[in-house]
């Protein structure tokens, strides 16, 4: 009976103290930790938590201190977002962008990003060059595209009668695959950058292995380079998907606010005018919440589907 | 399980920053923007120094820094600071960021009538009725046009103190290219309008013969319809004692006027690359009285905006395009506020905006009172006149919302013709009636 209750007593793990209990081994850790913990409570979690609570609020910006009343308003902003035809086109806008946009990416980018990474004639320059629409104002880039897409622009002088009518940025048909252009010519050479980073981590022997298999140019790039970068790929889409779902300053800029008639409307744009111009910020933060939510469930089943085990 | 343990502790972390929010609405300490409460009395009379805001418009500066500069030498404990209004992509949603957090200088100089009724709801206003000659102020320096600058409470939280009253301007040159007779072109009717216009565009001289903005923000209908519907219906604003006014006969006719201008491709459907007036792309533009120095360059002549079987130009009314001054709730020395807001108003102040700027001081007798000035700048006359036929965006709940309904409906309709005008501005005008209902 003793030896048991020694056993036993011997089996007990020592309490450690409170400092460990609550901190952990190395508390000190827990301050390096915090700033960004901080950081992360102060710029996401609390907005996040803003954002649910306006969404259920008929909710306005008022001055501090002022008596205004924002009554609870259940799901009725929800209900509405779903009904409201502006929102169902700024969705179908969203799903037009990313069908064009996504694929788009990720094609030129790894296809450029493996041009730039061959022994190429003045590669510091191309390099370069594709960088230089990701790093200059959108506002400046937008009225270069204005230039070329108006109806006397460089585009419809090339291509004469075959000039769409009304031209491109009026043109419902048209307005939202230019905007996708715009938008995947202007991020490309990020991605370009991303896809970059990953070919340097494929091993030159996978490709002379290939070579002595016989295979050519293409053959390799297919059943090499793009399984080598599959990961880099992976994060492409996702980071593709997430920039595009959020699309703002294109329909702003280019198309004067989702026009025409509303055939470029984004979500976010729909926010702006919901929440700054017209005081609807409940509403418009229901159109986020939602918006939210669409872009973690894309993101989800991209992750799902590209990334590796 | 785990994960399951992660989304319990991530819900159970919203709920609570949710909670936190909810305590921090309930929590709000009231300062001063509970104006009207007990100290409001105290607040109204109190005095010290206090800033303002005023626009960033070169002659505008010029003006503030004058005034602000001779206000200074005379109340050296009230001291005013003055500053150009932050950078942003309106005035209105600056403002109204500040007033969300709380900032805002006691005076703003470049306060949208539009977006008033917003500010007002927002609690970032104080009523100028909280001081004894508020109302009997505006009132005085307003004349009639006082009432369209009133809240639906009977109160003004505006002082309207700047108009720029639009009218055609027309590039003499271009005219006269398109074989038209440019100083006296046949522009009264929307058939000599449209004539005009249709000459202009085709014999080359100009791409359009006007080309007002088709962008779908909500304060374009400015500068195209709404002009027209106030010479159209001799000066009715767009929403009258809580009914839409447009759906009728006069609205459709104007509606029906600019349509015809886009299906005929002589007010194009797309934005401009640049300023198409300076850069002689149109023939024609509707502008205020700012655009006499803007566009210095181009010899120019000015008409009223066009009304389906033309009126008398003394007769012809059009949208005011005015700003107002407002006292924000932020402000704890109003005694001071409200004493320099009727100082930089003043006769003398008026007159000296009008000589800096060319901006119409909103004040009743404009040619009667500065006579001298008129004689000797004869182009703001026309200009001066036209002050005195002015229409003002309805003081409204919900007022940017209605424009921006609005102009949604119009964009569908007359500029891009995807709908018939008649059921898209009926639809508009029903859907304007709920909104602004809602106040």
């Amino acid at each position: 009976m003793a030896a048991a209750s020694a056993t036993a007593a011997g089996d007990q793990v020592p309490r450690r103290p409170l400092l460990q209990r609550l901190f952990g081994r190395h508390p000190v850790g827990q301050v390096f930790a915090a700033p960004y913990v901080l950081f992360w409570f102060a710029l996401f979690a609390y907005p996040l938590g803003l954002a649910l609570y306006m969404s259920v609020h008929e909710y306005f910006f008022a001055a501090p201190g002022a008596d205004v009343q924002r009554p609870f308003v259940g799901l009725a902003n929800y209900t509405e977002v779903l009904s409201d035809p502006s929102v169902r086109r700024a969705a179908l806008n969203v799903l037009i962008f990313l069908v064009i946009n996504v694929p788009l990416t990720v094609v030129f980018g790894l296809v450029l990003a493996t041009i730039l990474n061959t022994a190429l004639p003045l590669r510091a320059f191309f390099r370069a060059a594709y960088y230089v629409p990701y790093v200059t104002a959108s506002v400046a880039m937008v009225g270069v595209w204005l230039w070329l897409f108006s109806g006397g622009g460089l585009v419809n002088s090339l291509l004469g009668p075959l000039a769409p009518d009304p031209t491109w940025l009026v043109n419902s048909l048209w307005a939202m695959p230019i905007i996708a252009l715009f938008a995947t010519w202007k991020q490309l050479g990020f991605y370009v950058l991303l896809y970059l980073a990953a070919l340097q981590n494929i091993p030159d022997t996978l490709y002379e292995a290939a070579k002595v298999d016989g295979a050519g140019v293409f053959k390799r790039f297919t059943n090499v380079t793009v399984p080598g970068v599959r990961s880099a790929t992976a994060l492409v889409v996702i980071l593709a998907t997430i920039t595009g779902a959020n699309f703002f300053t294109e329909p702003y800029l280019l198309t004067g606010g989702g026009g025409p008639n509303g055939a470029s409307v984004s979500p976010v744009l729909l926010m702006y005018q919901e929440g700054i111009q017209q005081g609807n910020a409940g509403y418009a933060a229901a159109i986020g919440v939602v918006l939210a939510i669409v872009v973690m469930v894309l993101s989800l089943i991209n992750r799902q589907l590209l990334e590796e085990e | 399980m785990r994960l399951l343990r992660t989304v319990t502790l991530a819900c159970v972390l919203l709920l609570a920053l949710t909670a936190c929010v909810r305590g921090e609405e309930g929590g709000g300490a009231a300062g001063p923007a509970a104006g009207g409460s007990e100290g409001g009395s105290e607040i109204a009379a109190a005095t010290g120094p206090i800033k303002i805001w005023y626009s960033n418009n070169e002659f505008e500066i010029e003006w503030a820094k004058a005034v602000v500069k001779a206000w200074n030498s005379d109340h050296p404990d009230e001291k005013v600071t003055a500053q150009e209004i932050p950078a942003g992509e309106t005035s209105e949603e600056v403002i109204q960021a500040s007033i969300a957090a709380g900032n805002t200088p006691c005076l703003i100089y470049n306060t949208s009538p539009a977006a008033v009724p917003q500010f007002e709801k927002q609690g970032g206003l104080v009523a100028l009725d909280e001081f004894s000659d508020g109302a009997s102020y505006v009132e005085e320096r307003v004349g009639d046009k006082a009432q369209q600058y009133q809240s639906p409470d009977g109160s003004y939280y505006q002082l309207p103190w700047k108009a720029n009253p639009v009218m055609i301007f027309y590039n003499k040159k271009l005219l006269q290219e398109a074989g038209i007779d440019a100083q006296n072109p046949p522009l009264a009717t929307y058939d000599e309008f449209y004539e005009t216009s249709k000459k202009i565009v085709d014999s080359g001289t100009a791409k359009a013969a006007i080309w007002p903005s088709p962008a779908s923000q909500f304060f374009q209908p400015w500068f195209d319809y709404y002009p027209l519907f106030a010479a159209q219906t001799d000066g009715t604003q767009l929403v009258e004692e809580g009914e839409s006014q447009f759906a009728d006969e006069a609205g459709m006719a104007v509606a029906d006027f600019w349509r015809r201008m886009y299906d005929e491709n002589l007010s194009p459907k797309e934005e401009a690359t640049g300023d198409a007036f300076a850069e002689e792309q149109s023939a024609m533009a509707i502008v205020g009285p700012w655009a006499i120095a803007a566009y210095e360059a181009v010899e120019w002549g000015a008409a009223p905006v066009p009304t389906q079987d033309g009126t008398p130009p003394e007769e012809t009314y059009t949208f005011s395009d005015a700003k107002s001054v407002a006292l924000y709730s932020s402000c704890e020395n109003r005694g001071t506020a409200w004493e320099f807001l009727k100082f930089s108003t003043s006769e003398e102040q008026d007159g000296q905006l009008l000589e800096l700027t060319g901006q119409m001081p909103m004040r009743d007798g404009l040619t009667e009172t500065y006579a001298e000035y008129f004689e000797e700048n004869p182009a703001y006359e026309q200009f001066a006149d036209q002050n005195a036929r002015t229409v003002e965006v309805p003081n409204v709940p919900n007022s940017i919302e209605m424009w921006q309904t609005f102009r949604d409906a119009y964009s569908a309709s007359v500029i891009f013709g995807d709908e018939q005008i008649e059921p898209a501005l009926t639809g508009a005008a029903e859907e304007i009636n709920g909104l602004v209902s809602e106040g």
